[in-house]
């Protein structure tokens, strides 16, 4: 019995010590090299790639007059091309006016509401995703550059706390399948890296583009944890933390996935 | 109506075989879902599409309730003279979208 209890704590903590090993940097690969050939092909081709239409929609928006300031997006910004390129590489980003990071979205959401008196976009509504796609759409290409300085590693540090945390009825961290697992199979998937470079992603299961807070709630959901509301702090922690671990990753928004 | 995509070569010689390609934004809803109020979600597909070169109709399909939502539709022709494809999606209520496309054909 007593060996048998020294064995299970060796045990344990030779499965801990395995835990939490950050993926090195020169073995990162982009999630569109875990996916199928088919599928690849579909994000790569502007004119099959469903994402792109989305794009479009966002671009109708950036030049569309919005709230009581009667301005829109270009007006302010000009052509998004110049302007928006390479911005979504640097986000999330810490906001001093809001004391804690924001993501694309809720930026986009803040300059609506402060520049542009409007309301501010719902969450996963068809207008923020556009906007948002249009926006990152215009740092294809461009390396993950997100800041971690002194403001922003206390979020950083709380999102890898999150996505290295057990949870959920399965008791599943995301590290145990994105950092320990990746490149094994889940059924008949190979487990990704879980870089999150192409978002808003085109995903075919959902038959429609969504935001990484939608992807990241749907992982909760697949492992029975009680997923985060649509905008809270944990979640804007746990994107921060990803991008940060994406860093250098080129964006390929909007990126297809199964 | 909907959001459309089209890439036909903007210019080819005569007699080449030409890829032309579209892809429209639409649900394509099956019609065989359930809604979160237990109601079925009706169904609402295009169901018809025609690509007509210079007014000659060179592709046609139909489509059902197994297409995916936002169709991606692609076709090979013949280029044989310049002129205008015109692309017509038509949904199961009769409303139609059009497309045109210049193509010059050396």
């Amino acid at each position: 019995m007593k060996g048998f209890a020294a064995a299970s704590a060796l045990l344990i903590v030779a499965v801990s010590s395995a835990l939490a090993v950050d993926i090195p940097l020169d073995q990162r690969h982009s999630d569109a090299e875990f996916i199928s050939a088919g599928t690849r092909a579909m994000q790569n081709d502007e004119t099959q790639n469903p994402g792109m239409l989305t794009v479009l929609d966002g671009e109708t928006l950036w030049n569309a007059k919005a709230g009581s300031s009667g301005k829109s997006c270009a007006d302010c910004h000009g052509d998004a091309r110049v302007s928006m390129k390479g911005v979504a590489a640097r986000y999330p980003a810490f906001m001093p006016s809001q004391g804690r990071p924001v993501d694309l979205e809720q930026r986009i959401n803040l300059s609506r509401v402060n520049d542009q008196n409007a309301m501010p976009l719902a969450f996963e509504s068809a207008d923020l995703l556009a906007l948002t796609a249009y926006v990152a759409r215009q740092s294809f290409g461009i390396p993950v550059a997100v800041v971690n300085d002194v403001q922003s590693k206390p979020f950083i540090e709380q999102g890898r706390t999150l996505f290295e945390r057990r949870e959920g009825q399965i008791n599943l961290s995301c590290a145990q399948c994105h950092d320990d697992n990746w490149g094994k199979n889940l059924a008949a998937s190979v487990i990704p890296q879980a870089q999150p470079t192409g978002y808003p992603i085109y995903r075919l299961e959902w038959q429609a583009v969504g935001s990484l807070q939608r992807r990241l709630r749907s992982c909760m959901i697949a492992s029975r944890a009680e997923p985060y509301d649509y905008g809270a702090p944990e979640l804007v922690d746990l994107e921060f933390y990803l991008l940060w671990r994406a860093r250098g990753l080129p964006i390929e928004t909007p990126a297809v996935r199964p | 109506m909907a959001r459309a995509l089209i890439n036909v070569p903007k210019t080819a010689k005569r007699g080449d075989v030409i890829e032309i390609k579209t892809l429209i934004s639409h649900i394509m809803e099956t019609g065989y879902r359930i809604g979160v109020t237990g109601q079925p979600i009706p169904r609402d597909i295009i169901d018809d599409f025609v690509c007509l070169y210079n007014g000659e109709e060179i592709f046609r399909a139909q489509l059902y309730p197994a297409i995916a939502a936002n169709p991606y539709i692609s076709f090979f022709t013949v280029a044989t003279a310049s002129g205008t494809m015109s692309f017509t999606w038509t949904d199961q209520h009769g409303k139609s979208q059009v497309q045109i496309a210049e193509i010059t054909v050396e």
